[in-house]
């Protein structure tokens, strides 16, 4: 338990049972194998070992909706899919989170217009708790997408029923953590720095002439 | 064997069913008629000069300008085009059929166009059919199972028919 050690003193700590359930929840994360296209390829590099999503406790990838909290729906929904894509959502227990990796699921990308078989959107289809852009989104960002649903959980009040829901608050921000010489306490200063880096590097990428 | 020691010996042997022929194209190729593509084929497959006994692919091309105001320049009169490529791989050759076809049997839209099925002579001519079917919208005559291969069965049109209409729904889906 790294995140209350040291906190307690030996052997005893105090939690909310509602906190536990929540821990326990989002630390335990098992999306269902469902890649449908190219993303797919970046889902499964997420699984292997450089991105590591066991990292997350959510790399146990299980071949069937019925022992899966998350659906990554990862690549092109057609509508020929789409039937089943609910039907797997329908078989999942409660509760359940869908996450739209990609241009497609999140609104169609690439065959919005000309794509006659392709659902505009997988939350046409089924809801989604977190769309993560990009065609494909880099492993980051599905790593990060992930963290937005354990966020979600963890702002979960499952045993106060009716009692309002506290927004869940994202414990990380996804914010970049910059070297010491690109950051400063003042913004603006910090945003002149990174500018003139760019150029720096900006000017040292272009050709000389011969 | 060239693309025009091929059409020699087609000439010799079934020459009265050939239409037209281009030689200097980059695949050169032969059109002939949908009543007598069987027995041309069946000469190309089993000729012993000629040994065609691969079909690598059947490919479905609409011509249709959707511009009208494109239409003088587009050069073709509306059709469809059905285009089969053959190789022999024990005589290191290839060739390509056609077969011209009216967009619609008899001019009546939602009509569509039959060749006879080449499942009898080439194997692989069965999804390759299946999907010309299903995506241009060609009806090939003698199929043992001709229903739609890539899109749903109970899909309405063939999206690759240049005036297709995207559908507006499917099944409560929004469709565009
Ligand atoms: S968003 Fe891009 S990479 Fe992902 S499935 Fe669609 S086309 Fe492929």
């Amino acid at each position: 338990m790294g995140m209350l050690e040291g906190r307690f003193d030996e052997n005893f700590f105090v939690t909310t049972i509602e906190q536990g359930i929540a821990w326990a929840r989002e630390s335990s994360m098992w999306p269902m194998t469902f890649g449908l296209a190219c993303c797919a390829i970046e889902m499964m590099a997420v699984g292997g070992p450089r991105y590591d999503l066991d990292r997350f406790g959510a790399g146990a990838f299980r071949a069937t909706p019925r022992q899966a909290d998350l659906m990554v729906v990862a690549g092109t929904v057609n509508m020929k899919m789409a039937s089943r894509v609910r039907r797997l959502y329908n078989q999942m227990p409660d509760p359940k989170f869908v996450i739209a990796m990609g241009a497609c699921t999140c609104g169609g990308g690439p065959y919005y217009k000309y794509g006659y078989n392709v659902v505009k959107g997988v939350d046409l289809v089924v809801p989604v708790d977190v769309y993560i852009p990009g065609c494909p989104p880099r492993p980051e960002a599905l790593m990060e997408g992930i963290m937005r649903i354990q966020d979600k959980v963890r702002g979960m009040r499952y045993l106060t029923k009716g009692q309002a829901i506290d927004l869940p608050i994202p414990a990380r921000t996804g914010y970049i953590q910059l070297p010491p010489e690109l950051d400063d306490a003042d913004p603006v200063k910090a945003l002149e720095k990174q500018i003139a880096w760019a150029k720096m590097n900006k000017e040292k990428a272009t050709p000389t002439k011969a | 064997m060239t693309a025009t020691e091929i059409i020699a010996t087609l000439d010799a042997e079934c020459g009265s069913k050939i239409k037209d022929k281009k030689t200097d194209a980059i695949d050169p190729f032969i059109v002939v008629e949908p009543a007598n593509l069987v027995a041309v084929c069946t000469t190309l497959r089993d000729h012993p000069k000629l040994r065609f006994e691969s079909l690598n692919c059947i490919s479905g091309v609409d011509y249709l300008e959707p511009d009208p105001k494109k239409v003088a320049k587009a050069g073709f009169e509306p059709h469809v085009e059905v285009v089969y490529h053959l190789c022999s791989i024990s005589l290191r050759h290839r060739f390509v059929v056609k077969v011209l076809l009216p967009r619609w049997k008899d001019d009546k839209p939602g009509e569509l166009p039959e060749v006879p099925s080449l499942v009898e002579i080439w194997p692989a001519a069965d999804w390759h059919e299946r999907e010309v079917f299903d995506l241009t919208g060609v009806m090939f005559g003698g199929h043992p199972g001709l229903y739609r291969i890539l899109l749903a069965d109970d899909w309405v049109g063939h999206p690759l028919r240049k005036d297709y209409e995207f559908p507006l729904e499917y099944h409560g889906i929004r469709g565009r």
